[in-house]
């Protein structure tokens, strides 16, 4: 039984008519890395804006430790919030911005200068005090952003896209130092993103979402290997989505041929999603093939290629350490583990 | 996302309040401009009469005409020269241009009635005759400055590689700043050019001291009625006066939604 | 093509008509008819000592209204849609266009005697109310005539404040009254002082307002120096002196405001 500090139950929410959150029940572990994920306009950032409360929810609800929230101000709930772009304070300097909150409670000022220091040496901003915001990199303003955050020692504290202005060195560092963050302190957060390889490496629990509905809720292991559906499997990194037919328990054929798999529990001759990662499709001699193909392109990504393989009319996407021909015919295998199966998207022909 | 909150109820009030007061005194100028009455203190029947009579007033109608000739000229020749030197202010250095710059807000900052008393001491010295070339001088002096202030934001924003993508491509310098420049810094000579046409067919307070007696322009002629203690015809005139400036923001938002409506498509 | 030449006719302008006749100003101040050397104009401007504190203070006190009454309605605007805030900020340049003079004269029509607003309060029994001719008129039509230039900078810069600093404050713990004093506040004071300025330079150094709404007894420094140039006193060496004495005012005043705010001029002007 994990220990929930933040539940939400049946969450409505409309802007101007539009419905941006549609019935959504999500609880959040105390000390939990939760990460919500989906494109633009999936409502993730409205839930995190629901929980910090700056939207109020048309319907439902929201509890903090058992207790209903949806009263309280912003400024009287035990959550903070590190702003998509920081949302800086330009008038003050550093150690101003991250002594905001400590000064809103009017703590004795010996206090707020020792708590200032330690958030500015967790985020390694020690000597930067009396900078100017403007004088500040990204990167450092990023920083700012969280230690402003965490001197108030919230209980959750609520990420929405940090790292989205950052470049991708700096955002990979600042992935790992999160992270790091998050377990010294033992406290909760939210974190909101569109890039799944972010949620992936940071998160204990992802929670996929499209169109205001949550898809799939999970740990990264679950996400990435046994995707719910084929929007999920899509969204969480590359992978070949066929039709097929499940033929019985245990055999499903598609691509052409039969397939032996790990699911079961469908109906016979049941229309389905196949999910097939390109790093499992294996490519083997023509002869020992479970099915052949046409190689049609070969892109060299560093660590593998990515070779397009052209089989039945349906293009393979495969990632292999080894080179092939364009123009080659290549055999490709699959064992049971590999094939994913998922049932037919609602509302999909 | 659209995270404008919907305004309070006293918010609302307190708009609808402020801009009474902004509209009040006006509507009750056009009220009036209807009323049969010379008094302003009873509203006796409808009439047109006061309108007739304002189109029919010479000294009027003359002085209409001597601010658009004064308004569009000053405006016109503090444009070309307003934006020639925001170019060159532009390309000086850091000093240089914060000198010149500062020179330039002297009369945006000095009171209007010391540039105005300054100016006309300058013509009596220099033994001028007062009249529409004072007025135009004295107009494109204070109108220049903030043709400046409007162009510089624009040369600053614009990308000084472009300049050089124009020479590299075949422009000499001159082909350079009408192909390149000119287009690039458009909207703020626009609206340069544009705020000083108001401000010139607006001023009282300067040409008050560089007209003379001969040559009228609207504000001066507002002037010497309102120093008569009733005359009717100022309604009619602020209401004509309201009318076209009511319909001419109507034009130019409309103009402005279509533009932006066709653009939104086209980003499409 | 980075030449300084294309400033050049401005350069000539500026020197012809806007330093010449600010050193004849000075010049004027410090001669007699004759062209000789005197600080007599000077000395004599104390005599308008009265006038001079007058018009200080009453155009701070234009002033400070219309900063009271322009601040809450800049910031509620500025928190709308922009395409509601581009109709409004338009109704708030609409009577701008319309020549003061005839703005003020609409507000001669109001306070007078048997004007509309004392028939007004008739209707209940109270009155006449002498409103017209009093300090109180001049400073009214001030703060009619003034008030778009304080709305204006001030929403400029407060539709610069974005919603998300607010809501940050409001995370870290800032009540309403705290986020405004700690945040809203500080973020908008260029804005301030360009709505400041813009408002308290025409307010003291204007000459209508008084004479069309404060009658005789309400002249300001401007009515002086008017009379000085155009009026029955004729003499442009006192009116000289006396625009010497209220452009220095005017220079203290605005340097003193833009103590309060180092990077003020940024604010200002870009």
């Amino acid at each position: 039984m994990k220990n929930n500090i933040i539940e939400i139950k049946n969450l409505v929410v409309d802007y101007d008519d539009e419905r941006v959150i549609d019935g959504m029940d999500l609880d959040i572990g105390d000390k939990e890395f939760v990460t919500l994920l989906g494109p633009s306009g999936c409502g993730k950032t409205t839930t995190l804006r629901v929980i910090g409360g700056f939207v109020e929810p048309t319907a439902g609800e929201v509890l903090f430790d058992g207790k209903d929230i949806k009263a309280l101000p912003p400024h009287k709930r035990q959550v903070n919030t590190v702003f998509q772009r920081y949302a800086l304070f330009a008038h003050l300097n550093v150690f101003e911005n991250v002594a905001f909150g400590l000064r809103i409670q009017k703590l004795p000022e010996q206090e707020i200068a020792s708590r200032v220091q330690e958030m500015l040496a967790l985020v390694n901003l020690s000597g930067y005090e009396k900078r100017s915001i403007d004088q500040l990199s990204g990167g450092q303003q990023q920083r700012v952003a969280i230690a402003r955050a965490l001197v108030l020692r919230p209980r959750v504290l609520l990420l929405d896209e940090p790292l989205g202005a950052l470049d991708l060195k700096l955002r990979k560092g600042m992935q790992v130092e999160l992270k790091r963050i998050q377990k010294s302190l033992e406290i909760t957060f939210v974190y909101v993103t569109h890039d799944q390889e972010e949620a992936l490496t940071m998160s204990d629990t992802v929670v996929v979402m499209n169109d205001g509905v949550i898809q799939q809720i999970g740990s990264p292991e679950d996400i990435y290997n046994e995707p719910i559906n084929a929007f999920v499997a899509n969204f969480i990194g590359e992978s070949n989505i066929l039709p097929g037919i499940m033929r019985r328990d245990f055999l499903v054929e598609f691509g052409g041929a039969e397939f032996v798999c790990v699911d079961k529990g469908f109906d016979k001759d049941e229309q389905v999603d196949v999910v097939v990662r390109p790093e499992d499709v294996k490519i083997v001699p023509q002869i020992s093939g479970q099915i052949t193909g046409v190689v049609e392109s070969i892109i060299f990504k560093g660590v593998h290629f990515e070779i397009g393989i052209d089989s039945m009319g349906y293009h393979w996407k495969v990632h292999s350490t080894q080179s092939e021909q364009v123009g080659a015919v290549v055999g490709m295998t699959l064992t049971p583990d590999d094939i994913h199966i998922m049932r037919k998207m609602e509302g999909e022909k | 996302m659209n995270n404008k909150k919907k305004m309070s109820f006293g918010a609302k009030f307190y708009m609808v309040l402020v801009y009474a007061f902004l509209y009040l005194p006006i509507l009750v100028l056009i009220v009036y401009s209807f009323n049969e009455s010379k008094s302003r203190a009873v509203f006796s029947g409808f009439t047109f009469d006061w309108y007739a009579k304002l189109f029919h007033n010479e000294a009027i109608m003359s002085a209409l005409l001597n601010s658009l000739v004064v308004a569009v000229i000053a405006s016109v020749a503090a444009t070309a020269i307003g934006t020639l030197a925001a170019v060159g202010i532009n390309a000086m250095g850091r000093k240089m241009r914060s000198l010149v710059m500062n020179f330039t807000y002297l009369p945006v900052i000095n009171p209007e009635i010391v540039i105005g008393v300054s100016l006309m001491l300058l013509f009596v010295f220099l033994r001028f005759q007062f009249g529409l070339t004072t007025l135009i001088i004295a107009h494109i002096t204070f109108d220049v400055p903030y043709v400046i202030l409007n162009v510089m934001p624009k040369l600053r924003q614009m990308d000084a590689h472009q300049v050089e993508a124009a020479r590299d491509l075949g422009c000499n310098p001159v082909q350079a700043f009408f192909k390149v420049v000119i287009p690039e810094i458009m909207p703020g000579i626009m609206s340069g050019f544009l705020m000083a046409l108001t401000y010139s067919f607006d001023d009282f307070i300067i040409s008050h001291f560089v007209a003379g007696p001969t040559a009228q322009t609207l504000p001066l002629a507002i002037y010497s009625m309102t120093r008569k203690k009733v005359s009717p015809e100022i309604n009619a005139l602020s209401a004509v006066m309201f009318a076209v400036i009511l319909s001419l923001l109507v034009i130019y938002n409309l103009i402005s939604a279509r533009r932006e409506r066709n653009k939104g498509r086209a980003g499409r | 093509m980075k030449s300084k030449l294309p400033s050049l006719p401005y350069l000539i302008w500026m020197a012809v008509f806007i330093v010449v006749p600010v050193g004849l100003v000075l010049y004027f101040a410090f001669t007699t008819q004759d062209g000789a050397f005197t600080i007599e104009n000077i000395s004599q401007v104390g005599q308008y000592t009265g006038v001079l504190l007058r018009s200080i203070w009453l155009a701070a006190v234009a002033t400070v209204i219309c900063l009271l009454i322009a601040y809450p309605l800049a910031f509620f605007l500025s928190r709308t849609r922009a395409s509601v805030q581009r109709t409004f900020i338009m109704l708030v340049m609409l009577p701008m266009w319309m020549n003061f003079l005839l703005r003020t004269y609409a507000w001669m029509t109001l306070l007078e005697n048997g004007g509309l607003i004392n028939k007004f309060l008739g209707f209940f029994g109270l009155g006449p109310v002498q409103m017209i001719n009093t300090s109180g008129a001049v400073v009214l039509g001030m703060v009619y005539n003034y008030l778009p230039f304080m709305i204006l900078p001030l929403h400029s810069i407060m539709v610069k404040i974005e919603n998300t600093t607010l809501e940050a404050a409001q995370d870290l713990g800032a009540n309403w009254f705290q986020s405004f004093r700690r945040v809203v506040f500080p973020l908008s004071l260029p804005g301030v002082m360009t709505g400041v300025t813009m408002v308290f330079v025409p307010a003291i150094s204007t000459f209508i307002i008084s004479r069309m709404l404060g009658g005789g007894g309400n002249s300001l420094i401007g009515d002086i120096i008017e009379l000085q140039f155009i009026g029955a006193s004729y003499n442009p060496h006192m009116g000289s002196a006396i625009s010497l004495v209220l452009m220095v005012i005017v220079l203290l005043c605005m340097s003193l405001f833009n103590q309060f705010d180092s990077s003020g001029k940024e604010g200002i002007y870009s």
